[in-house]
C-alpha cells in the first residue's frame, strides 16, 4: 500500500510476538533505543492462540522494570492490529514516533553523552 | 510481481518451456493428443546463449519496441524485457540488415543465421489454451486523435511509462516533449461498451481499476501537483477490496471522476496540450485542457488466437472469447481442451490466476491415473560442510527497477555493505529476483566461497523461498540466508526523504549482515501426508471442490452445518444467461451423494482442530444427536459461503411490498405480480456505504436479470433501476444494453443523496434526484426490490477454532490477493466461493476447481518437508520446571517420564516461539530465531549510532 510512516521505525521480524523476550526489549533500551514497541495480532486472533497475550504480559513486565530504574515506562508499548490493516500500522508508527518525540531522548543516551 | 513466477516456471523441472512456437494441429482424444507445433526461427541458439546482451549492444539496426508500445526503439538483435524467461536473445529477421556483427561479438557462438522454421510434435493428455489478450487498437476511432497527437496514448503505453523497465525508466513524461505532465485525463471504455463505433458491446472488467491505479501511481511518481481526471460512464471497481482503493483515490488522493464521454479531442499546437470536449450528465457542453490523454483501452482477443481456435475446432462467441458454459467455466467446446484467462472472458489478474488453477485441475483430473509417471525428479546437490568455516557473507542489493534505486542510493548502500564485518562480496542488481541474477548469485557463491547470503530487496513473504532455493542449488543450506527489506519497509514508504531512506537501508543491511553471521545450517524433517481432504461447506463451492478432489483420486469428507447440501444455491433460480440453477444444484448433490470417495456429514459443526499441513485432525459434532466425530486429513478447503443481506433500510420488513432481489426472483418464477404497473429497484442496499464499504459485485446483474424477467412476463410493466454505478462487467454488459433497449429506466443517484421511500395505500413512493433532468422526481411503484448485497456466513466460531483470518467485512483472507487467491496463509488450507468474497456462480465454480487443484499439489505427494523453524530444548541445561509444558498453546512440549527430559516433537511444533520466550533458563531456542540471532540485530541497529 506504500503508506508513509516515519523512517526512524526499524522492524525486527519474529515469527509471533510470543517469541518476544523481556531481554530483547530491555536490550534495545539499554543500547539506546528511544522507544520500542511490539506489534501483534488483534487479541483473540493470534495464529498461535495466545502469543500476543504472552507478549503483552512481557511488555507490561518490562514497563514495570523500567519504572523501577527510573526510565519512562511508556517508551515500551504494545500495539495490536490485523494483517489486513496497513493504514493502522502506519498510524501506530506515527503515533509512537510523536509520543517518543514528546518524551525526548532515552535517558541512558543522555548519560552516555554527558 | 510476475518475475518470481517467471523464474519458477523457468526453473521447474517438470515444465518444458517451448517458446517462439505456435500450435498447428491437435489430433486425438482426451488422454492422448498429438500436437503439431511450428517452431519459428530465433537465429540464436537457446541452449548456448548466456543472455549477456553483447549482440544487442553491438547491433546497428533498429526496430520499434513492441513491449514498450512503440515509445522507444530496440535493436534488431534483442530480448523482449530484462526478466524474460528463457533469458536468451533473438534476431528479428524483418529489421536485421545482415551485417554479421552479432556473430562476430558473440563469445558463446550462439548466432545461427541459417536457422529455419521447424515442425515438431509432442504427445500430451490434456491441453489448456491461454493465448491471452491484446489491448484494443484505437487507431480507427478518429475523434480521439490517437496516432495523430503524440500526447494521446493508450493505457498500455502509459503502463510502460510508469514502469522502471519502460521507455522513460519510470519517469512520468509525455511523449511529445518529454515534459512532466501537469494534468492527465483517462478516457474509459475505449473499445469496450461501445456497439456503435467498434462493435465491442462487452465491458472489459479491468479498465476502471487499472485507470485508478495508474492515476495513483502517476501522482506518486510526480513529486508535485498532478491533476488526474477519469472520464467514465460507471466506475466498475467491483473486485475484493477494490472499492476501498477507489474511495482512497477519490477522497484522499484527489483523483477526480467525471461522468461523461468525451466526444472530441484537439491538440493545441503551441503547447501540445489537448482540448477535450464533452457533455456532462445534464447535457451541458464542457471543455477542459490536459497535458496528456490516456485511452483506457479494452481487452480484445488477438487474431492469432481466433485462428488458433479455428485450427483446433474450438467454438468462440460473438466477441471471439472461448464459448464456455456457466456451470463449466473453463471447459472449451472440445473435450479435453480447457481454457483460462481473458481468452475465456474479460477478467483481472486474480480471476485469471483462479481460472488457471481451475484449468489445471480439470486437465490434471483427466490424467490422474498416470500421475507421477513421465516426470523428472529434482536432485539437490549435497550440502557443503561449512561447520569449520568463518562467516563469508555476500550482500546483493536490489534496485527493483527504480522501486528501490529511484529513492535509495543503491551504490552507496552496496559500498557501505562492503565495510561490514564478515562481508567478502557485494553486488547490486536491477532485479535481484530475475532468473539471470539467480545464476549470477550462484556463480558468486562459488567464486567467492560465500557461506552466508544477504539479499537487500523486498519482502521475505514473497521472495525468501526463491532465494533459499538458489542457495540450495549450489550446496548451501537454505537457512544461511537473510533478507533486508529495503523496499516495502523503506523506499516505498520514505519516497519523500531519499537521504533518510538511504540511511535506513544501511541500517537494515547492517542488521541483516549481523544476523547472517549468526546463522548455521538447519535440517528439515520429512513427514508423511494424509491423503484425505476436508471440505467445509456444502454449497456449490464445497461440492465442486469435493467432486474434483474425488476425481483426482482422493478421499474427501464434506461437512455442512445445515441438514441438506446446496447452500445459497437452494434459494436461486436462474443465472443471467438463463441457466437453471436448481437443475444444476440437484445434479451436483446427486453426484456428491453417489461419489464413492466422498463422505458427507450434514448438520455438523467443527468443535476442535489441531495438527499441521498434511496431518490435520478436526473434531465435529454430527447430527441432531451431537455425535462426536474425529477426522484426520491432510488438507482443508474452506467454502463456508455467503448469504443475502437482510436490509434494515427502505421499509424492508415493515411493508410487504418491499422485497429483496432474491425474493423478487421467487415471485417471478411463480409468475406473481405480472399485472404490476411499475416496479422500482434500488441498488447498493447494504453495500458501498459506511457499514459495508465493499461492492457486492453481483447485485447489478441480479437487478438486470430480474428486470428482463419482468419485461418477459409483461412488457407493459415499467421497471426503474436506481443505481450508483451499473457494474454489469464482462459479457453481462449485453444484458444491461438489452434491458435499456426493452425500456427499463436507469436513474443514477449519488452516495450522499439516497432515494427517499414512503409507503402509501396507492403504492410505494420513491423520491430521487435525477441527474439528467437535474431535478427531484417522484415515482410510484407497486413493488420495491432492494438489491441487498452479500454478507459472509457467520464464521466467528469456525475462524476462532481453526485460526483463520478474516477481513473487516468477515470474508476470509487469501495468502496473496493476486498471486495466491485460493491459498490461505496457513499451509495446506485453501479457500473458494463466496467465503472469499462476493462472486457469481461461474466464478465460484472455477475457484472451487482451483482450490481442488491447489489441494492436489499437496495430496499428490506422499511426504512433505517440514520447516526447520522449530523449538529445541537443551536438555542438559533444562531444570524441568515445566513452564514450557504449561505455556505451549498446542501442548507440544511433554515431559518424558522414562528419559526424564522435556521433549518437543518438531513435526508438531508450530514454530511460534512462545516456549522459547517464556523459558526462565533460556534453555529453549527457536531455530532461525535464536536469542543471539535476534539480539545481533538489536545490537547492530544501535551500533550505527542512531
Amino acid at each position: 500500500m506504500r503508506l508513509e510512516y516515519p523512517p526512524n521505525i526499524k522492524i525486527i521480524r519474529i515469527p509471533c510476538t510470543g517469541k518476544v523476550d523481556v531481554v530483547h526489549l530491555l536490550r534495545a533500551i539499554q543500547k539506546g533505543a528511544d522507544g520500542v514497541y511490539v506489534v501483534g495480532c488483534l487479541e483473540g486472533t493470534c495464529h498461535y492462540n495466545e502469543g500476543n497475550f504472552r507478549a503483552r504480559e512481557r511488555v507490561d513486565h518490562v514497563r514495570m522494570l523500567l519504572e523501577e530504574i527510573g526510565i519512562e515506562n511508556d517508551r515500551v508499548r504494545m500495539y495490536n492490529l490485523s494483517s489486513g490493516e496497513g493504514p493502522t500500522f502506519a498510524a501506530y508508527a506515527r503515533e509512537m514516533t510523536e509520543h517518543i518525540i514528546k518524551l525526548g531522548p532515552n535517558p541512558l543516551n543522555r548519560v552516555g553523552k554527558e | 510481481m510476475i518475475s518470481p513466477k517467471l523464474v519458477e516456471v523457468g526453473r521447474h523441472v517438470n515444465i518444458d518451456l517451448i517458446t517462439n512456437s505456435e500450435v498447428q494441429t491437435v489430433e486425438g482424444e482426451p488422454g492422448s493428443f498429438t500436437v503439431t507445433l511450428a517452431n519459428y526461427p530465433r537465429y540464436i541458439d537457446l541452449d548456448v546463449c548466456t543472455g549477456c546482451g553483447d549482440c544487442a549492444r553491438h547491433c546497428p539496426a533498429f526496430a520499434i519496441d513492441d513491449i514498450n508500445k512503440g515509445l522507444n526503439d530496440r535493436r534488431a538483435t534483442y530480448i523482449e524485457y530484462a526478466q524474460a524467461v528463457p533469458l536468451a536473445f533473438a534476431i528479428d529477421a524483418e529489421s536485421c540488415i545482415g551485417c554479421g556483427l552479432c556473430e562476430n561479438v558473440c563469445l558463446a557462438k550462439a548466432i545461427r543465421y541459417d536457422d529455419t522454421k521447424q515442425e515438431s510434435q509432442i504427445n500430451v493428455g490434456s491441453l489448456i489454451l491461454s493465448p491471452g489478450t491484446k489491448g484494443f487498437d484505437p487507431s480507427g476511432l478518429d475523434y480521439l486523435g490517437f496516432g495523430k497527437y503524440p500526447n494521446v496514448i493508450t493505457s498500455e503505453a502509459f503502463e510502460r511509462i510508469l514502469s522502471a523497465g519502460g521507455p522513460y525508466f519510470g519517469h512520468v513524461m509525455r511523449p511529445l516533449d518529454r515534459e512532466e505532465p501537469k494534468s492527465i485525463a483517462w478516457l474509459q471504455c475505449i473499445g469496450s461498451r461501445d456497439t456503435n463505433r467498434c462493435g465491442n458491446g462487452y465491458c472489459s472488467s479491468v479498465c476502471c481499476m487499472y485507470a485508478v491505479k495508474e492515476a495513483m501511481i502517476a501522482k506518486e511518481h510526480i513529486h508535485g501537483d498532478l491533476d488526474c481526471v477519469i472520464f467514465n460512464m460507471d466506475m466498475r471497481t467491483f473486485g475484493k477490496d477494490y472499492e476501498k482503493y477507489f474511495l482512497r483515490a477519490r477522497d484522499k488522493e484527489g483523483v477526480r471522476f467525471e461522468k461523461a464521454r468525451v466526444h472530441t479531442i484537439n491538440e493545441i499546437s503551441e503547447t501540445g496540450d489537448l482540448r477535450l470536449k464533452y457533455a456532462d450528465e445534464s447535457g451541458k457542453m464542457n471543455e477542459a485542457i490536459f497535458s496528456m490523454v490516456v485511452l483506457s483501452v479494452g481487452l480484445t482477443i488477438p487474431d492469432s488466437a481466433v485462428e488458433l481456435a479455428k485450427r483446433l475446432d474450438i467454438n468462440l462467441n460473438n466477441y471471439n472469447f472461448a464459448d464456455t458454459d456457466t456451470f463449466a467455466p473453463v471447459e472449451t467446446s472440445r473435450k479435453g481442451i480447457y481454457t483460462c484467462g481473458v481468452f475465456q472472458g474479460p477478467k483481472d489478474i486474480p480471476g485469471s490466476v483462479i481460472e488457471a488453477s481451475a484449468a489445471a485441475c480439470l486437465a490434471g483430473g483427466d490424467l490422474s491415473a498416470a500421475r507421477g509417471t513421465d516426470i523428472t525428479e529434482v536432485i539437490i546437490p549435497d550440502q557443503v560442510d561449512i561447520s569449520d568455516q568463518e562467516p563469508r557473507i555476500g550482500v546483493f542489493v536490489c534496485n527493483c527497477g527504480i522501486n528501490i534505486g529511484g529513492i535509495v542510493d543503491v551504490p552507496d548502500v552496496q559500498k557501505y555493505a562492503g565495510t561490514l564485518p564478515d562481508v567478502v562480496f557485494t553486488d547490486s542488481n536491477l532485479f535481484t529476483c530475475s532468473q539471470d541474477t539467480q545464476e549470477k548469485i550462484k556463480e558468486k557463491i562459488k567464486e567467492h566461497k560465500l557461506n552466508r547470503v544477504v539479499v537487500a530487496s523486498c519482502t521475505p513473504k514473497t521472495h525468501e523461498e526463491m532465494f533459499m532455493e538458489t542457495l540450495e542449488a549450489c550446496g548451501l543450506n537454505r537457512y544461511l540466508f537473510e533478507m533486508a527489506n529495503i523496499r516495502n519497509q523503506d523506499s516505498w514508504i520514505h519516497s519523500k526523504s531519499p537521504e533518510l531512506a538511504t540511511q535506513k537501508a544501511k541500517d537494515l543491511v547492517r542488521m541483516a549482515v549481523a544476523r547472517a553471521a549468526t546463522l548455521y545450517p538447519l535440517e528439515e524433517k520429512i513427514i508423511s501426508v494424509n491423503k484425505r481432504a476436508l471440505v467445509i461447506g456444502g454449497g456449490i463451492a464445497g461440492m465442486n471442490a469435493a467432486l474434483n478432489l474425488a476425481r483426482q483420486g482422493f478421499e474427501v469428507v464434506l461437512v455442512e452445518k445445515k441438514t441438506r447440501l446446496g447452500g445459497m444455491a437452494r434459494r436461486l433460480h436462474n443465472t443471467i444467461d438463463g441457466s437453471d440453477i436448481q437443475v444444476y444444484t440437484k445434479k451436483l448433490i446427486d453426484q456428491v451423494n453417489s461419489a464413492k470417495k466422498i463422505e458427507v456429514l450434514t448438520e455438523s459443526r467443527v468443535t476442535g482442530f489441531g495438527g499441521y499441513k498434511g496431518n490435520f485432525t478436526t473434531w465435529f459434532e454430527v447430527g441432531s444427536s451431537l455425535k462426536k466425530r474425529k477426522i484426520d486429513h491432510g488438507v482443508i478447503i474452506v467454502a463456508t459461503g455467503a448469504v443475502e443481506y437482510q436490509p434494515t433500510e427502505y421499509l424492508y420488513g415493515e411493508d410487504e411490498r418491499v422485497v429483496t432481489q432474491v425474493e423478487l426472483s421467487d415471485q417471478l418464477v411463480k409468475k406473481a405480480g405480472v399485472d404490476h404497473d411499475s416496479i422500482i429497484m434500488i441498488q447498493c442496499v447494504g453495500s458501498r456505504n459506511e457499514k459495508m464499504q465493499e461492492c457486492s459485485r453481483i447485485c447489478c446483474q441480479a437487478a438486470v436479470k430480474n428486470a428482463l424477467h419482468i419485461k418477459k412476463l409483461n412488457s407493459d410493466t415499467q421497471v426503474y433501476i436506481l443505481y450508483r454505478d451499473i457494474r454489469t462487467y464482462g459479457l453481462m454488459e449485453d444484458y444491461y444494453t438489452e434491458a435499456r433497449r426493452q425500456g427499463v429506466i436507469f436513474i443514477r443517484f449519488e452516495d450522499d443523496a439516497e432515494p427517499q421511500v414512503t409507503a402509501t395505500d396507492d403504492g410505494i413512493l420513491v423520491k430521487v434526484k435525477d441527474h439528467i433532468l437535474q431535478q427531484e422526481v417522484e415515482i410510484r411503484a407497486d413493488l420495491l426490490a432492494l438489491s441487498a448485497g452479500m454478507r459472509p456466513e457467520n464464521t466467528d466460531e469456525l475462524s476462532g477454532i481453526m485460526k483463520l483470518n478474516r477481513n473487516l467485512e468477515g470474508y476470509f483472507i487469501e495468502a496473496h490477493v493476486k498471486l495466491r487467491p485460493v491459498d490461505m496463509p496457513g499451509e495446506g488450507i485453501f479457500l473458494c466461493g463466496t467465503a472469499h468474497g462476493p462472486k457469481l456462480i461461474s466464478e465460484t465454480i472455477s475457484q472451487a476447481q482451483a482450490a481442488a487443484s491447489r489441494a492436489t499439489t499437496f495430496l499428490a505427494n506422499s511426504e512433505i518437508k517440514l520447516s526447520a523453524i522449530t523449538a529445541k530444548v537443551d536438555t542438559e541445561y533444562c531444570v524441568k520446571c515445566l513452564t514450557c509444558v504449561r505455556s505451549c498453546p498446542f501442548e507440544v512440549p511433554v515431559f518424558n517420564t522414562h528419559t526424564r527430559v522435556i521433549e518437543i516433537d518438531e513435526a508438531m511444533c508450530h514454530g511460534c516461539g512462545i516456549c522459547a520466550g517464556i523459558c526462565p533458563r533460556e534453555a529453549i531456542q527457536l531455530s532461525f530465531y535464536e536469542n543471539d540471532q535476534i539480539i545481533s540485530k538489536i545490537d547492530a541497529l544501535f551500533a550505527g549510532g542512531m
